[in-house]
């Protein structure tokens, strides 16, 4: 998997999270160890919020900003970014053929119709007739375009001009890892040339908060580091694409690497105990020998979700002395942009050859003065799915 | 042995094993008999009250029971059946142990009103229920089974689990090309070398009030309610607009070279795959028709052929004012003359629009097809449209000659997938 046939460039990076908007905001973020929560507007559930974005900058017209819901804006918007980052962004001959897998969730639930429909449903005659009229009554025509999953993708299409394929993958933070991997494979291959990965979250929304709260997995009352906590993800709105490209492509139209993506692996333990930390120490050894130090560091996707965390924890432990950095201290969790977030991420520290300061005393993340030319960066799902990248330094 | 290869040098891809369940029934053998008979699946929807519903008939699959009703459970069911039937006939691998990765096309998955009123409950809020009420019951520890089964991946490790596919299971969104897209990762998994075979599912249930209203809403659906077998018309005149439907399909794609070295039968050839996203509108296509006659050429040239080879195409053919007019175009102008003379016949016509599953369902029919040598009708063929000059082997099935395919699948944000089928080498 390593050193597939064709080496696959990071020629373009679009993020934005509640550290800002673009990499030296993210950079200035990560190194000025910055945390910002929201921890009044959905207690006793913190959240990471997400910036201000001025939205014209990327989705000029208003009319497509009304047809998008948050997580779609948030999208669309960071995509614009990575395709301006590339150099590719209007160029209508590269976007007519670049590929597109993006990782999506669904959209927002319209919070007021479901609290009228569950304050009401009940004293109704005909609950099931009742049920019809609200919806049919209630419900903006076009919130449904809104919520479909594949509409990020579709509405990147529209305001961006990606057309060449289009897919969108969901499940969670495995729908993350796989998007990169495949997008990742068709380049090394050559069945792509020039692909968009990654994908977009609304963290700041109550119908979220339930899913992952129903599955015991939220973290209630004072913030902490991921890996301070004793269980508990803390939720946070962001956006990430990554603009992949085959090195010949790149070096052909004159763009240059931010890092190189060595290889995308993803697992599926199915999650007996260690299954995890098992999995991940598989993925890890199949990189040998590019996992030796210095030179190397982990950029950690944890999110305090338990048993998941631990097991990673107990694989971090195991591979000996190389510094770990969990961004979800910083970023919040954000399912499925994380992984595209945190390549973008390990890219802008290979960029500067220098590792970001640990988020926490808790001894699992150290200071590192030394050289640094690969990452590793990890996911493990809250519920199921691992995977690991290796990023190295473009040369 | 040689390996046999396509023009581009890649591993040809073929079918081994077929599973598929509609509103006509479940298997292969059932469907086919019912497909070809020209019998409609369209019923009164009796899942839920229709009051103050614009459209009250649907493709329901009623036969798989699931109580209290969720889309996402029954969208698993039948992909349990579906992936069960084709692993059986392709006699892959052992029980439990399938010898290659997943992709499964499935609906978008939420939390349903069925799950939000057992949390209100559980609330204990009286008068007015919100949102915060909800979230002081959720973390309680008891609702466990709610998280899993709301999360987009569950159904994909659910079948990992059940099935045995290897690595990380894919889910796919592209709308009503979703089950199109989940063969096509299929393909290009094989082509790449990655995997000898793939397990390819495509499963839909989504006939739940919301989903009917927020279709409704969009003004997508057939009103004609009575009689429900005379609602979907692709193709004609009079039509007005989709059927929502349930079904699954699946299907063992295979390296050729993997096949012949086990024995296998082969059941056709998947010869290639076109893409291209419209960026014009959210639901409808740029009026000049370029990304869906750009995405049938591409699938054309992906199998190494050119359109004169085409001589039957499954096409999405929803019935709605929109879809069949574009389809047309696009088709037409790939095709030039013989638009007029190649069969196009829409199962829609009969089993309703499958949504996520369409495209894997209707890869299914088409490959029955060339098994068969017979095109399926498109019934309630009455009122013909004479902008749309289209064989649309009307009413009633036909013996053909057929040896390559196209299926297509649109849908909403721009999708579109073609695939073309053959058959065995």
């Amino acid at each position: 998997m390593v050193d597939a046939p064709r080496e696959v460039w990071i020629t373009g990076i679009g993020i934005v999270s509640c550290l800002g908007e673009g990499a030296d905001a993210h950079w200035q973020g990560l190194a000025g160890q910055t945390v910002n929560i929201d921890a009044a507007r959905f207690a006793p559930f913190p959240v990471h919020p997400l910036v201000p974005l001025d939205l014209d900058k990327q989705i000029p017209k208003k009319g497509d900003q009304r047809q998008m819901e948050a997580w779609q804006r948030i999208g669309v918007y960071a995509a614009g970014l990575a395709l301006a980052d590339a150099g590719v962004k209007g160029n209508a001959e590269l976007l007519g053929r670049m590929d597109m897998i993006v990782a999506a969730g669904g959209g927002e639930r319209d919070i007021a119709v479901d609290g009228t429909i569950l304050s009401n449903r009940g004293k109704a005659a005909d609950p099931g007739a009742f049920l019809n009229e609200r919806l049919m009554s209630d419900l903006r025509p076009t919130l449904f375009l809104a919520q479909l999953s594949n509409l990020l993708a579709g509405n990147i299409s529209i305001v961006h001009g990606v057309i060449g394929s289009s897919r969108t993958f969901m499940g969670e933070e495995s729908a993350g890892v796989d998007a990169v991997r495949i997008a990742h494979a068709r380049i090394a291959d050559g069945q792509s040339e020039l692909a968009l990965v990654g994908g977009s979250h609304n963290g700041e929304r109550e119908d979220l908060l339930l899913l992952y709260d129903a599955g015991g997995h939220m973290l209630r009352g004072d913030f902490k580091p991921v890996w301070e906590r004793t269980g508990g993800m803390v939720l946070g709105s962001l956006g990430a694409f990554l603009v992949l490209e085959a090195r010949d492509h790149a070096q052909a139209r004159g763009a240059k690497p931010l890092a190189r993506l060595s290889a995308v692996l993803s697992e599926r333990s199915g999650r007996p105990p260690g299954a995890v930390t098992g999995a991940l120490t598989k993925m890890w050894q199949s990189l040998a020998p590019r996992t030796t130090s210095p030179g190397l560091a982990i950029v950690s996707g944890a999110m305090g979700a338990e048993p998941a965390t631990a097991e990673e924890r107990a694989f971090l432990k195991s591979v000996g002395d190389v510094p770990v950095r969990a961004t979800g201290s910083y970023l919040g969790h954000g399912f499925e942009p994380q992984f595209a977030m945190n390549i973008a991420l390990a890219s802008l520290a290979l960029g500067r050859e220098k590792v970001f300061p640990p988020a926490t005393t808790s001894g699992i993340e150290q200071g590192y003065e030394g050289p640094l030319d690969r990452i590793v960066v990890t996911a493990v799902g809250h519920w199921r799915g691992e995977g690991l990248a290796l990023v190295e330094r473009a040369t | 042995m040689t390996s046999l290869r396509d023009k581009k040098a890649r591993p040809v891809v073929v079918v081994t094993g077929m599973g598929i369940i509609t509103s006509l029934g479940a298997g292969k053998a059932d469907n086919w008999a019912k497909l070809s008979a020209g019998n409609s699946g369209i019923r009164r929807i009796s899942r839920f009250a229709n009051d103050g519903l614009k459209t009250t008939i649907a493709g329901t699959v009623d036969f798989v029971p699931v109580e209290p009703f969720c889309s996402t459970e029954l969208g698993e069911r039948m992909a349990m059946m579906v992936a069960q039937e084709a692993i059986g006939e392709a006699g892959i691998g052992r029980s439990g142990d399938f010898p290659g990765p997943l992709f499964l096309a499935v609906a978008p998955v939420e939390i349903e009103w069925p799950h939000r009123e057992t949390l209100a409950a559980a609330s204990g809020a009286n008068d007015t229920v919100g949102y915060d009420d909800l979230l002081r019951a959720s973390g309680s520890g008891r609702f466990h089974a709610i998280h899993e089964r709301c999360l987009f991946g569950s159904v994909a490790e659910h079948l990992a689990d059940r099935f045995g596919t290897k690595g990380s299971p894919i889910s796919v969104s592209t709308a009503c090309a979703s089950g199109a897209t989940a063969i096509q990762l299929g393909v290009e998994a094989i082509r790449r070398g990655e995997a000898a075979a793939a397990l390819c599912v495509g499963t839909d249930g989504s006939v739940n009030p919301e989903a009917l209203i927020r279709f409704s809403l969009l003004s997508a659906l057939s009103t004609s309610n009575n009689p429900p077998e005379g609602a979907a018309k692709p193709f004609s005149k009079n039509r007005d607009g989709f059927v929502m439907a349930e079904g699954a399909a699946a299907l063992v794609l295979e390296s050729y070279d993997s096949a012949k070295a086990r024995g296998a039968k082969i059941l056709g050839v998947l010869a290639g795959c076109g893409e291209l996203a419209d960026s014009f509108h959210r639901t409808r296509s740029s009026p000049d028709g370029k990304a869906i006659i750009g995405c049938i050429r591409n699938a054309i040239a992906d199998a190494g052929l050119t359109p004169d080879d085409i001589d039957y195409v499954n096409p999405h053919g929803t019935g709605t004012p929109e879809n069949d007019k574009m389809e047309y175009l696009g088709i037409s102008t790939v095709l030039g003359e013989r638009a007029k003379s190649v069969p196009v016949s829409s199962n829609k016509s009969m089993i309703g629009h499958t949504l996520s599953a369409a495209g894997a369902v209707e890869t299914v029919f088409s490959l029955l097809t060339l098994a068969h040598q017979r095109i399926p009708p498109t019934i309630n063929y009455d009122v013909p449209d004479p902008t749309i000059q289209f064989d649309v082997v009307p009413n009633k099935a036909r013996d053909a000659r057929v040896t390559a395919v196209m299926s297509n699948s649109f849908g909403f944000g721009g999708q579109n997938v073609s695939l073309i089928f053959g058959t065995a080498p």
